[in-house]
């Protein structure tokens, strides 16, 4: 691994970048076997879907217009995608330095998932060759809440693009344009968080209009404000499991020391706790506030307990109970039941509570579901490849031990 | 072409705009736009579906036969193929036939949600959809309290279809084709204020006859087609319960609040990064991790 940035100038920097395209041994491995034929079968499903309609591979119909597609990957991925947000806030902008050792790698999965999720997006699009009239003004549809979250999210993906552009400046050697790009973080990192404010509660925005159609337990005026702050839990929550599987499958690469990633993770489960605990209890005063005690009792009711319950308010008091009793376990359980519960209520808002007395009951179908898991899967292809070439975390001890300038390795340790 | 030919050139061709653009104005007759719509009596209306026929023909989609085809059997809704339908309800004042297609929103859900502009609010009142704007999200689908707006899935290149209120025909200066081919005058084409006096007469002048309501009158803010009815609204496929706001209001909050929180978060969080700076290191983060994760490529 390490012997790839030897001599880039000498190979010519396409030589290099050719060789690092190239996937690297063991290619055998689990993941490896069952993504590619997934990967391959939902490619093939796409070219039949461009060629033949969204209608010979979807079950979209005239009540449901929005599919998993769109409820899924990028209405859900773009709030688990919420961890880059609010990380830069604690680096940057709170200048935490606790967190720095994974803010390059979050910032690459928020990167990813605004390309893969929020590029998802071109797949539901019934004429994406017309996806630039809304940026080069055929027309500007300004009082469109789409048009925000549509600009928004091309501004992000670039201002995030430009956040990860150091450490790819850094992997090629270019020295001058790392300094360029490194000096921008901060201006990138403050527009960034506005963006992502902007968005995550646009996306909410969306259903504004739908009121008629979603489900009274689950429609209310303030579901941008509920799709935002369940966006910064979902967010923290998807970089503890990221933590946590990268910990376990990418060990060679990371050099974060077990007590510092450990710091890490419990100062995360905290914040989750807090995050989600101030989402559940407005969740609360929003349903006192509406009085819909007789829905409760209806199985529209009992669903919408086991998401507010047993989905938002018990990883809350999990992630508490991790924090308080230092349960890598315990948090690890809660991080991936907060993530269930944001897909569900998500999925509610969008698909399941949407259009909820129709007939036409939407159900995926298997060639759908191929398609949305592909297009995690590439992305989590696309993150290995980066996270194994560049820095995108610090890296192991070995690694470390003899640096130039003389930085003592135990630094990380010291600042935790 | 040297600059001062250049700016010659440039003043009379303004010149020459702006006198001809006078001229037009001159000529043309300048009363404000009335938005037009159609009133329909649903107790003339005789199910006999002419305007679905009359529809289909207008826009090339496959015409129905009325005689053969039983349709009315069933509850129908509009469809990518049939922009307007005729449904029978069985009520309290017996058969009830009741024509439904785009109702034409005064403020349309549609139009405010549609990114490019491609559903339209034409300036007489009727709702266009352009196909050369469109990129087919469905976000108008999503939007439409009444559920009009319909897509055509099995097509690589899919249109959203909906009754345009035959805006090519009002070009013409012909009236909508379902108007002209109704029988029974149970459709009655004009501005909505004359359609409102029509309709108030009718219920002043046979009270016993209709439900003192007339709906589109305020429903989602006011719409294009008006509805007279014999039997509550309910009883015949009319949802109630939208309420009279207009739709795009329900979003206009979230909206006007984009430009507050797009300049003012900006400022509270780099003024927030300036507090927070304990070693002076001004515009960017702390150098020193940047020394932490570059060290290793030093070394090599």
């Amino acid at each position: 691994m390490s012997a790839t940035h030897t001599s880039p100038p000498v190979q010519g920097t396409f030589r290099f970048i050719w060789n690092e395209m190239k996937p690297r041994p063991p290619f055998w491995t689990p993941f490896n076997m069952i993504s590619i034929p997934i990967i391959v079968v939902g490619m093939v499903i796409l070219v039949y879907r461009f060629i033949y309609g969204l209608g010979s591979v979807t079950n979209l119909n005239q009540d449901y217009a929005w599919g998993v597609w769109k409820g899924f990957n990028v209405i859900t991925g773009v709030a688990f995608a919420g961890g880059a947000y609010a990380l830069c806030f604690t680096v940057y902008v709170m200048r935490l330095e606790k967190y720095k050792p994974i803010i390059r790698v979050t910032v690459l999965n928020g990167f990813l998932a605004y390309v893969f999720y929020a590029g998802a997006l071109i797949l539901e699009l019934g004429r994406p060759w017309n996806i630039l009239n809304p940026i080069i003004g055929n027309d500007f549809g300004y009082n469109s809440v789409l048009f925000l979250v549509a600009w928004h999210f091309l501004l992000y993906i670039i201002a995030q693009f430009l956040e990860v552009s150091p450490v790819v400046a850094e992997w090629l050697d270019a020295k001058k344009a790392y300094r360029v790009l490194y000096a921008m973080t901060l201006g990138l990192v403050v527009f960034g968080i506005t963006l992502s404010f902007l968005h995550q509660s646009g996306l909410g925005a969306l259903f504004l209009m739908a009121k008629p159609k979603i489900h009274p337990l689950w429609f209310s005026e303030f579901i941008p404000i509920l799709f935002f702050v369940s966006s910064i839990f979902a967010g923290i929550s998807l970089v503890i499991v990221e933590g946590t599987l990268s910990g376990r499958y990418l060990k060679e690469h990371i050099g974060i020391p077990e007590a510092q990633s450990r710091a890490i993770l419990f100062g995360l489960a905290k914040g989750a706790a807090i995050a989600s605990f101030a989402y559940y209890f407005f969740k609360l005063l929003l349903f006192l506030h509406e009085g819909h005690w007789d829905l409760l009792g209806t199985g529209w009711g009992l669903w919408y307990l086991v998401e507010v319950f047993g989905l938002t308010l018990l990883p809350c008091l999990l992630f508490a109970l991790g924090y308080r009793h230092r349960s890598l376990g315990i948090v690890q359980t809660a991080a991936w039941l907060s993530l269930l519960g944001v897909l569900i209520n998500r999925l509610n808002v969008s698909l399941i509570a949407f259009n909820w007395e129709s007939v036409n009951r939407y159900y995926p179908t298997w060639m759908e579901i191929v398609v949305s898991l592909t297009v995690v899967l590439v992305e989590v292809w696309v993150f290995r490849w980066f996270v194994t070439r560049m820095n995108f975390y610090p890296r192991p001890r070995a690694a470390r031990a003899h640096t130039a300038d003389g930085v003592p390795a135990a630094r990380l340790v010291e600042t935790a | 072409m040297d600059r001062r030919n250049f700016l010659k050139t440039a003043g009379v061709a303004c010149a020459t705009a702006a006198g001809a653009r006078s001229a037009a104005a001159d000529t043309q007759e300048h009363k404000p736009e009335e938005f037009i719509g159609v009133l329909v009596d649903t107790t003339r209306c005789i199910g006999c579906r002419s305007c679905e026929v009359a529809c289909a023909m207008a826009h090339n989609m496959p015409v129905p036969d009325p005689k053969t085809d039983g349709a009315l059997e069933a509850v129908r809704t509009t469809s990518e193929t049939a922009w307007t339908v005729v449904n029978r309800f069985d009520t309290d004042a017996g058969e009830v036939f009741v024509k439904k297609q785009c109702m034409h929103c005064w403020q349309p859900a549609c139009a405010a949600a549609c990114l490019t502009n491609a559903m339209k609010k034409t300036e007489t009142g009727p709702v266009i959809w352009q196909s050369d704007k469109c990129m087919g999200c469905r976000y108008c689908m999503i939007s439409c309290p009444f559920d009009i707006p319909k897509c055509e899935y099995d097509h690589w290149n899919p249109r959203i279809q909906k009754c345009n209120l035959c805006w090519e025909r009002l070009q013409e200066g012909q009236r909508p084709a379902c108007v002209t081919s109704c029988p029974t005058d149970a459709l009655t084409f004009g501005t909505k204020r004359e359609l409102m006096e029509i309709a108030r007469k009718r219920i002043y002048t046979n009270p016993d006859k209709y439900v003192h309501k007339i709906y589109g009158e305020f429903e989602a803010g006011g719409t294009g087609w008006l509805y007279l009815s014999a039997v509550p609204f309910e009883q015949i496929g009319f949802r109630t319960d939208l309420g009279t706001t207009p739709y795009p209001e329900y979003t206009r909050d979230f909206l006007y609040a984009v430009p507050v929180v797009f300049f003012g978060l900006p400022a509270l969080l780099y003024g927030l990064s300036q507090l927070t700076d304990r070693d002076g290191s001004g515009t960017g983060p702390d150098p020193k991790v940047v020394a932490e994760t570059t060290d290793h490529q030093a070394a090599h």
